[in-house]
């Protein structure tokens, strides 16, 4: 499989996720939506540092290319874990409120 | 000459704030504050009606007109007697738009500040060039260093032409005197303090105090001597037809300044101060005595109204027909003295100019006797509620009026010619001021017997006028409006309707023009649309922030896209 694959299959991932958070109202498939947009980047962090990494060892058996980015993945999960706690907490402030979790129920500041 | 401090000092010029006394002021201040003060005395009775306030205000305006005429004649450089020029110019505004709450009287008093601010503009550019010049201001500086220049320098003829131009404005000659018979809006008095003691004279003083630059400039000369008699006729051929006591008075003063102008302009500079003193009495008398008539006929100031006042108003009576007949130039009243004096330099200058010089004094006679005849002889031809009420006026009043008739009626002595057997002490003590003017003249005087024949004529022909004027306008006073001739001079020739078409209307209409398109479309506009253009952009604005979370983040991820596309493809 070359590195064309992970590409492609993560940019449709962020696509389908851009897609979701923009035509649906449901707060919690937004929010999945946005777990697909970091998870489609954490995948394309993964690819391209194994691509490195092979590239690298061909020249230097104890070449450590491509750890950073294996780091910043586990970075963004942590990251990504504190954002799914705080979202679903106002999830959950937001339906016991108004008993919905539709977004567009959420304009009230305009006026 | 007194120098308090420095006014204005800079690089090699320095103006200081200096006072000066010489012949010349001195006659001046003498007019001024011995005339101003039998006004003030004068005045305390007239404007006896007037609410305390206003009758504080009309003092305070009256003390400032005097003082601005003192600083006039004693300042010692043209600065300082600009100061005084603009101060009662400013106070004849004040004064004839005293009764402001009338609009006619406030125009006037708003056409008075116009009129003179013209002739100041002439005034100030002839300072500038005096500086740029002469490199002074002080008197001293100034004429002793024109006195060396040659006759008609361009120079001299440009500053003492601009000067003139003030003394045009300030003094009410063609064209710009239409100011002052409209200054009859302000109370008599100060009518008569402008008429006689201040602000009109101030022009004369001006040339008078510049004589040696004028001597010099005999193109100048020309013209104040040719715009002087012709404002002395003209002004005169108007009096002849006026109805208003005042209007009369005034056009009379117009008439004698020109010929006081005249005789600055044929170099009879102690002549046309002369004739400034005596006329600076009787003017004074008359329209003083004019305020007793006003003040007697409550308010009526129709002469047609008027006639046999003669036995209710006798102080006034008497005094007012000594002031007519010095103004009118019989021997041996003070008019007779300086008039002649006038119009016999003229005769050595220009024939013509003597000639129309009498006639505009035969005129004169003529319009005061007809005032006179149709005020005080005949019958009364007021309301019969009028006549009831007609009264002498108080002591405050017909003192001043007594006084000024003994001044009128000698003043003269102070001048008699040496034909007359007499010194002319007025000339011997202006002398100094007048010495370089006179040593470059050389005035070839006519000899007694034509001297003789010239008194003769003009005073012969006033009496003979005066006698028609009395007989004719005792009886039977032109009531009916005039046709033809007299129907213009009534009018005034039209000046006033030519001036308010030439000038006035053009620039009304500009004004209108500027304050409908250039005002309410360029300013109005572009400030409006200032704000419109803010208004409408950020009532447009807001429709973005909708609420919508889908729509901020669709216009999030379209701003991303197209900065993507900027930094791949464009940059």
């Amino acid at each position: 499989m070359t590195i064309n694959h992970y590409i492609f299959l993560s940019v449709a991932l962020f696509c389908i996720g851009i897609i979701g958070v923009l035509t649906r109202r449901n707060m919690i498939v937004i929010f999945m939506c946005v777990e697909l947009m970091l998870n489609a980047v954490n995948l394309l962090l993964v690819a391209f540092s194994k691509m490195h990494f092979l590239s690298a060892s061909a020249f230097d058996a104890a070449s450590k290319a491509g750890t950073d980015a294996q780091l910043f993945v586990f970075f963004v999960m942590v990251v990504a874990a504190a954002e799914v706690s705080v979202g679903l907490a106002i999830i959950v402030m937001m339906y016991r409120n108004t008993h919905s979790v539709d977004v567009n129920f959420l304009n009230r500041l305009k006026h | 000459m007194v120098q308090l401090f420095d006014f204005i000092s800079i690089g090699t010029l320095n103006i200081p704030f200096a006072f000066q006394v010489d012949q010349l002021s001195a006659i001046f201040m003498l007019i001024i504050t011995g005339v101003g003060f039998l006004i003030h005395v004068y005045s305390t009775s007239y404007m006896h009606e007037e609410a305390s306030d206003q009758y504080a205000r009309y003092f305070s305006f009256l003390n400032l007109f005097v003082f601005s005429m003192l600083l006039l004649v004693l300042g010692a450089n043209y600065l300082i007697m600009f100061i005084g020029w603009e101060g009662v110019g400013l106070c004849s505004y004040l004064l004839i738009g005293y009764w402001y709450k009338n609009k006619d009287f406030s125009t006037a008093g708003r056409k008075a500040f116009v009129m003179n601010r013209i002739g100041d503009f002439g005034f100030l550019l002839a300072v500038f060039w005096m500086i740029q010049h002469f490199g002074s201001l002080n008197f001293g500086d100034v004429l002793g260093k024109a006195a060396g220049m040659p006759l008609n320098d361009k120079v001299l003829v440009g500053i003492t032409l601009l000067l003139f131009l003030g003394a045009v404005g300030k003094s009410a000659q063609i064209p710009l005197y239409t100011w002052l018979p409209d200054a009859m809006a302000g109370p008599t008095p100060v009518s008569a303090l402008i008429h006689a003691a201040t602000m009109v004279t101030a022009g004369i003083y001006m040339i008078a105090r510049s004589n040696i630059l004028y001597t010099l400039a005999p193109v100048t000369q020309g013209v104040v001597a040719a715009i002087g008699l012709a404002t002395a006729i003209f002004a005169a051929s108007i009096a002849l037809k006026q109805n208003d006591i005042k209007k009369v008075l005034a056009y009379s003063t117009v008439s004698q300044l020109g010929y006081m102008f005249l005789g600055l302009g044929v170099g009879a500079y102690t002549g046309a101060v002369f004739h400034v003193m005596t006329h600076a009495f009787f003017k004074a008398l008359l329209f003083l005595g004019a305020g007793s008539v006003i003040h007697a006929m409550h308010h009526e100031q129709d002469i047609r109204k008027m006639g046999g006042l003669k036995k209710q108003l006798p102080v006034t009576h008497w005094t007012f027909l000594v002031a007519c007949l010095a103004i009118a130039g019989i021997p041996p009243l003070s008019g007779f003295f300086s008039k002649d004096e006038i119009l016999s330099a003229t005769f050595s200058v220009n024939k013509i100019y003597w000639v129309i010089g009498v006639l505009g004094a035969v005129l004169t006679a003529f319009y005061m006797f007809r005032l006179y005849a149709t005020t005080f002889l005949g019958k009364f031809r007021g309301t019969e509620e009028q006549e009831r009420h007609l009264h002498e006026s108080p002591r405050a009043m017909t003192v001043p009026l007594v006084v000024l008739a003994i001044l009128s009626a000698v003043a003269g002595f102070i001048g008699i010619p040496a034909v007359l057997g007499g010194t002319h002490q007025l000339e011997n003590f202006l002398s100094p001021v007048f010495a370089g003017s006179v040593a470059l003249q050389h005035a070839a005087h006519p000899d007694h017997t034509t001297e003789y024949l010239l008194m003769g004529i003009s005073a012969g022909l006033s009496v003979l006028v005066l006698l028609y004027a009395i007989t004719r306008f005792s009886k039977k006073p032109d009531m009916d409006s005039p046709g033809g001739l007299g129907k213009l001079l009534e009018n005034k020739w039209y000046v006033d309707e030519l001036y308010d078409m030439i000038v006035v209307k053009p620039l009304h209409r500009v004004s209108v023009l500027l304050n409908n398109v250039a005002e309410k479309m360029g300013i109005d506009g572009v400030v409006n649309g200032v704000g419109k253009f803010v208004s409408y952009g950020s009532r447009q604005l807001r429709l973005l922030q909708n609420g919508q979370v889908g729509v901020y983040i669709l216009i999030m991820v379209a701003a991303l896209l197209i900065l993507f596309i900027i930094q791949l493809f464009v940059l």
